[in-house]
């Protein structure tokens, strides 16, 4: 499956990944190539076969919902690149 | 206080859980001794080797001179109290540095403890530091790290498997008695089968999650990588258990006799007893001839020692690499979206590059903080489950997953385990397969169908190829953990001896 370059941009747009002209190009040869190879699976035969969702069969697993000790704010902020007056800060959302 | 360890200190050379435990026991050595021996040997030898990416050694000294304190007023914890061990760098231990081996997580240090690093805790082990691991555990020899290759143990020009590599280098090369790593499509069995040693995954949601940082979450397990298959239960029951703060842990009333086994249900298995299947998949081409002939050793050995040999059929092995490289990257594309650069991790805003908006953030601190091979899966899954192709690729991989987890189920009605090799190859040389990323992913053929199916499989050291050690994997129905370990130890006790890394 040809996988053009304007194809990968959309992708690494909608995966929030910058990429250069020439990796747009590398990542385009490689991906068909994979596609390519896992286009195969059209082979297999899943007619009247169910899907898997969970291999052991568990569903709709639940907590009570009551409060519990978690993290401490210095936990969370530990990490956070940028942070003021106990917050983790972020670039402006809406104009 | 001076404590200076020769390293060629025979007491403390090659022990295993087992052999360390009676020695402390005995008094013959102390625990303070022992993770003294195995810093040393660290220093020495990981600039060789590359299998550390940290070593905790203030932290490993504390803990083991507390353990030793505790055995001193008879207050010994667990099997595991006072030995040293050495985890792979996808599982958080709180207050520490954890890397997934990736430069967006180069400064993260992990707010809290993994389940099973609690546990570890728990059972008074000593944590010697960190190992290296393709970044986010994607890759099959630890080329894909941002801090370097795993060097083979066996063979320093060769790669020492993946993603586990730095946990099978850690313990093949005696850098610590045993180590955690983790599996999604063969990351513990395959470098365990590089390196010689024994690597076990068990039946998906045996182990908790909790702390191991994702990559595809309805395959990842944690599990041991040892030295015999005798550590590796030790290590196993350590861990094991049901989690709350794992939604996908299992219940131990839900962990039920395995199907079609034939034996009564005691947890000793012998090895005249059982029905060993043999799929014949796993024999045709794309095996190297003497990895083929040590495994058909090994399978001899079972026979001659009463087990019954009975070929098998799966007739959808040949899809399952397919298969895992679709829902794999789809699950990766969603659990790698957390790095974004705003909670934690490298982020753009605040390194050189500044980024003028949120948007511009994301793509840079992607763009920079990400290798090309997680980059490469996270585009690929992003493809495979975009509205207009996740019919054709998603869905339809995930019915195929349907197809390949009933040939195991019907061929386990025949038999008790399905022996085979664990890798088609001996380890390659570094550098031998990155041009081609579809190459690499060929590695994992045997193991990956055992992820997609959740079931527990064991890879145990079966010779040598080319002076290069071969493992053979034997795969269990679900929950048949157990029995797997103790067939594994009945094969290993009747084995002789197989030669060491010399390093």
């Amino acid at each position: 499956m040809k996988i053009q370059k304007d194809e990968v941009e959309h992708i690494a747009e909608l995966a929030r990944i910058k990429l250069n002209d020439q990796e747009k190009e590398k990542y385009a040869e490689e991906l068909s190539a994979i596609l390519d190879y896992v286009e195969e699976l059209e082979k297999a035969p899943t007619d009247e076969i169910k899907t898997i969702d969970q291999i052991t069969d568990l569903k709709n697993i639940a907590r009570q919902d009551e409060v519990v000790a978690s993290l401490t704010n210095d936990d969370v902020l530990l990490n956070a690149p940028e942070k003021q007056d106990g917050f983790i800060k972020v670039r402006q959302i809406l104009e | 206080m001076n404590q200076e360890v020769s390293i060629m200190d025979e007491k403390f050379e090659n022990l295993t859980i087992q052999s360390a435990r009676e020695k402390l026991s005995a008094g013959t050595i102390s625990s303070v001794e022992l993770t003294e021996y195995y810093l040393e040997r660290i220093k020495e030898l990981n600039p060789k080797l590359n299998a550390f990416i940290s070593v905790f050694e203030d932290l490993a000294r504390k803990d083991a001179k507390d353990s030793d304190e505790r055995r001193k007023n008879k207050q010994t914890l667990s099997a595991l109290d006072g030995i040293p061990l050495a985890i792979k760098d996808n599982m958080l231990i709180k207050g520490k540095r954890t890397t997934a081996a990736s430069k967006i997580l180069d400064n993260f240090i992990a707010p809290y403890d993994a389940t099973v690093i609690s546990k570890l805790k728990s059972a008074g082990a000593v944590i010697l530091g960190k190992t290296n691991l393709d970044e986010f555990a994607m890759g099959s020899s630890t080329e894909n790290s941002a801090y370097g290759v795993s060097k083979n143990p066996f063979d320093t020009s060769r790669v020492s498997g993946g993603s586990s590599g730095g946990s099978a280098a850690a313990v093949s090369s005696d850098l610590c008695i045993a180590a955690l790593g983790s599996d999604t499509g063969g990351s513990i069995r395959q470098p365990a089968s590089f390196c010689g040693v024994t690597g076990f995954k068990p039946t998906y949601g045996q182990v908790s999650r909790y702390g191991l940082i994702a990559m595809a979450s309805s395959l990842d397990q944690i599990g041991p990588i040892t030295k015999t298959a005798e550590d590796a239960a030790t290590l196993y029951n350590i861990i094991v258990g049901y989690d709350e703060k794992d939604a996908t842990s299992i219940k131990s009333e839900i962990r039920s006799t395995p199907l079609g086994m034939q034996s009564e249900t005691n947890s000793k298995f012998e090895i005249q007893n059982i029905r060993i299947g043999i799929p014949k998949e796993y024999f045709g081409e794309g095996i190297d001839s003497e990895v083929k002939k040590v495994i058909e050793d090994a399978i001899d050995e079972f026979k001659k020692q009463g087990a019954q040999i009975i070929d098998i059929n799966l007739p959808n092995s040949k899809y399952a690499v397919s298969c895992y490289y679709i829902i794999m990257p789809v699950e990766v594309a969603s659990n790698l979206s957390r790095y974004d650069g705003v909670r934690y991790g490298y982020s753009a805003n605040s390194e050189q590059q500044t980024a003028n908006s949120l948007l511009e953030n994301y793509l840079l601190s992607r763009a920079h903080g990400f290798g090309a091979e997680a980059k490469r899966r996270i585009m690929l899954g992003t493809y495979a489950s975009q509205k207009g192709y996740a019919d054709k690729f998603y869905h339809k991989a995930q019915k195929v997953r349907t197809l390949i987890k009933k040939d195991f189920d019907e061929a386990f009605q025949k038999v008790d385990f399905i022996l085979g090799p664990t890798a088609p190859e001996i380890a390659f040389k570094i550098g031998e397969k990155t041009s081609d990323p579809l190459r690499m992913y060929l590695s994992d053929v045997y193991t990956i169908a055992v992820n997609l199916a959740g079931l527990p499989a064991i890879s145990i050291p079966a010779g040598l190829a080319n002076d290069l050690p071969v493992g053979l994997q034997i795969i269990g129905p679900q929950f048949s953990d157990e029995l797997i370990l103790n067939i594994a130890q009945e094969y290993q006790k009747g084995q002789d001896e197989l030669p060491r890394a010399k390093i």
